[in-house]
């Protein structure tokens, strides 16, 4: 999914604000106060759905959630609504948990891995699409496809092409003389795998904004920079990767807030298994709430929260860096 | 000027990359109509040079009922996404209420939020109230992935109206809610589809909500459908593949149809024109 903004944050105009200062009171500035009093109403009712819908469907789960990580829940306690309040136990609890470590190790390297490769490729590729050659704009659209399939569709195709006994690649490695790796089974492997499917699917939102950011770099430099006598590599070390910087820096950001949600795939394809081996604390929390037969709510909902924080300061970090470069 | 040969170079070498990205999508379709006894043959067949339809057929018997839930969620999350993100979008763009900024900034960090909390707290909610493993239940989860996404894309299209067509219906004596209905949504069109598209897309897609709030209705989604032939019968991988291939059909009519609504709305946001 991507994230869209408000291009104009509306702001009263000067002229608007210097109408209410005092003075003489005609009809026409009560007329016109009362139009605008109307008209903010108007603004009122057509914006009032959208903040019950917020208030009862975004703002009423997030406290949920925070309730749950701060009650002790039981089976029975979670249906019947009486769960004593517990303060910080589950989130002491949480990170008390062996599985804390390895889970928060796997989203570190599962975020970075993903975004690092994910970037260069759609770099790279953005860059080659840049030529203009025949069937240029038909090919990069069907680099879309990988992004735009259902999750369990990639995870599902995956996961067979990993098959340790019949999947492609394993063929494909004994083709050119490896010997076969039990990639989804083996501790070793398990996050390894689910990383390269995720760099498979991130690659094609890298390449369209970075492809759309490379528009807006004037060709006329390329066109200077070539009678000067520099080649290809020099004129992206020197062009194309600073002026793209502001691109990239958004394209990172959103990336990182992005994939540290990652949870279809990892589920689908592992599990976070095995063992701990491919946990990230989007699975683990998961796991923790519903993968058991006794769920653990709170302490699910402990790590749920633990996420959303993590993914606050790099959103946020995001708007600054982008109302920076808008300033 | 690079020479003619030059570019056919590129061409030859765009078309080798995208083969290349493309496999997993193509070795989804050789798998659906590869037969059950060679599917664990060494080597692998590369071709379907013996297809079998025995995969369509389960995906006939068994994942109808799946496919028209999927429908169903899809349409109606389209429904409540437009009806909520259209007049709010207008307001942001063109009517200037009160906290209009505030709301904005609440939209983009609603986004951020992992969709795992929203279903362990939406989980909760329908506990409380009975409405675990209802359809329309999964509608309003699913629209919030949308709605968010929805409003920002609506207020970015709509703050390029010009004002003199806004004023000009005024002026003929159209309230603000006619000027919204018959001047702003008319025009709006290009945004109307980019978001109808992604909030059907998304909503088809989802795996989260499904498996945490419909897991056991008696209307369960596609992606579980999927979910539920991998747990049963995972050797039948035609089977499973056929289904992914089907599950995949509106991305494809999607691509196809409406590739530069696709196009903006990845790039929504994230890069100024």
């Amino acid at each position: 999914m991507t994230i869209a903004r408000v291009d104009r944050r509306s702001q009263r105009s000067p002229a608007r604000s210097g109408a209410t200062g005092t003075g003489h009171r005609t009809s026409a500035s009560d007329l016109r106060r009362r139009q605008r009093r109307r008209s903010r109403l108007t603004a009122l009712a057509f914006i009032a759905p959208l903040i019950v819908y917020l208030a009862a469907f975004y703002l009423y789960p997030l406290y949920r959630n925070l309730d749950l990580s701060l009650r002790d829940y039981t089976v029975r306690s979670f249906v019947q609504g009486n769960a004593p309040f517990s303060g910080l136990d589950n989130f002491r609890t949480v990170l008390d948990d062996p599985t804390f470590g390895p889970a928060m190790r796997h989203t570190v390297i599962f975020t970075f891995a993903s975004i690092a490769f994910q970037y260069a490729a759609g770099l790279a590729l953005a860059v080659f699409f840049n030529r203009r050659f025949r069937l240029a704009g038909t090919l990069r659209a069907l680099f879309l496809i990988p992004w735009l399939l259902p999750l369990i569709v990639s995870a599902s195709t995956w996961s067979w092409m990993f098959n340790s006994e019949s999947g492609v690649i394993n063929y494909a490695l004994h083709l050119v003389g490896v010997s076969p790796v039990d990639w989804l089974n083996s501790p070793d492997w398990a996050l390894t795998s689910v990383v390269i499917a995720n760099i498979w699917i991130g690659i094609p939102f890298n390449l369209v904004i970075l492809y759309s950011g490379l528009q807006n770099i004037p060709a006329e430099l390329y066109e200077a920079a070539s009678l000067d006598g520099a080649g290809a590599w020099q004129q992206f070390r020197r062009i194309t990767f600073p002026l793209l910087r502001p691109v990239s820096a958004i394209t990172l950001l959103l990336g990182l807030v992005y994939t540290l949600k990652v949870f279809d795939l990892i589920w689908i394809m592992t599990k976070g298994g095995p063992g701990d081996a491919s946990s990230t604390l989007a699975t683990w929390s998961y796991q923790l709430g519903f993968g058991t037969l006794l769920p653990k709510f709170g302490p699910g909902a402990a790590v749920g929260n633990i996420l959303i924080l993590i993914a606050l300061v790099f959103g946020l970090l995001y708007i600054r860096v982008q109302r920076r470069q808008e300033a | 000027m690079k020479s003619r040969t030059g570019k056919r170079r590129y061409t030859v070498i765009g078309v080798l990359l995208t083969a290349v990205m493309l496999f997993p999508v193509y070795w989804m379709l050789n798998v659906s109509l590869t037969p059950q006894q060679d599917m664990r043959k060494s080597p692998p067949d590369l071709l379907p040079l013996h297809p079998t339809f025995e995969g369509y057929r389960a995906v006939l018997n068994d994942q109808l009922p799946y496919l028209g839930t999927s429908l169903l969620i899809g349409l109606g999350t389209v429904a409540l996404t437009l009806v909520l993100a259209a007049p709010a979008g207008f307001a942001l763009a063109k009517l200037r209420p009160l906290g209009g900024g505030t709301l904005g900034l609440a939209l983009l960090v609603a986004q951020m939020i992992p969709g795992i909390v929203m279903a362990m707290g939406f989980y909760g909610i329908f506990l409380d109230y009975g409405l675990l493993n209802s359809w329309w239940g999964l509608i309003v989860a699913d629209s919030t992935i949308a709605v968010p996404f929805g409003v920002m894309i609506f207020t970015a299209f709509m703050s390029g109206i010009p004002g003199e067509l806004i004023s000009a219906a005024r002026i003929d004596g159209a309230g603000t809610w006619r000027t919204f209905v018959s001047v702003v949504l008319p025009v709006s069109r290009n945004a109307i589809v980019t978001v109808s598209l992604f909030s059907f897309l998304w909503a088809w897609s989802d795996f989260v909500f499904a498996n945490t709030l419909d897991g056991g209705g008696d209307l369960r989604p596609i992606t579980l459908g999927i979910y539920k032939y991998i747990g049963n019968n995972n050797q039948e991988w035609n089977a499973i593949m056929a289904t992914a291939v089907v599950a995949s059909i509106p991305a494809a009519v999607l691509l196809v149809l409406a590739q530069r609504y696709v196009a903006a709305g990845v790039t929504a946001g994230a890069v100024k024109d």
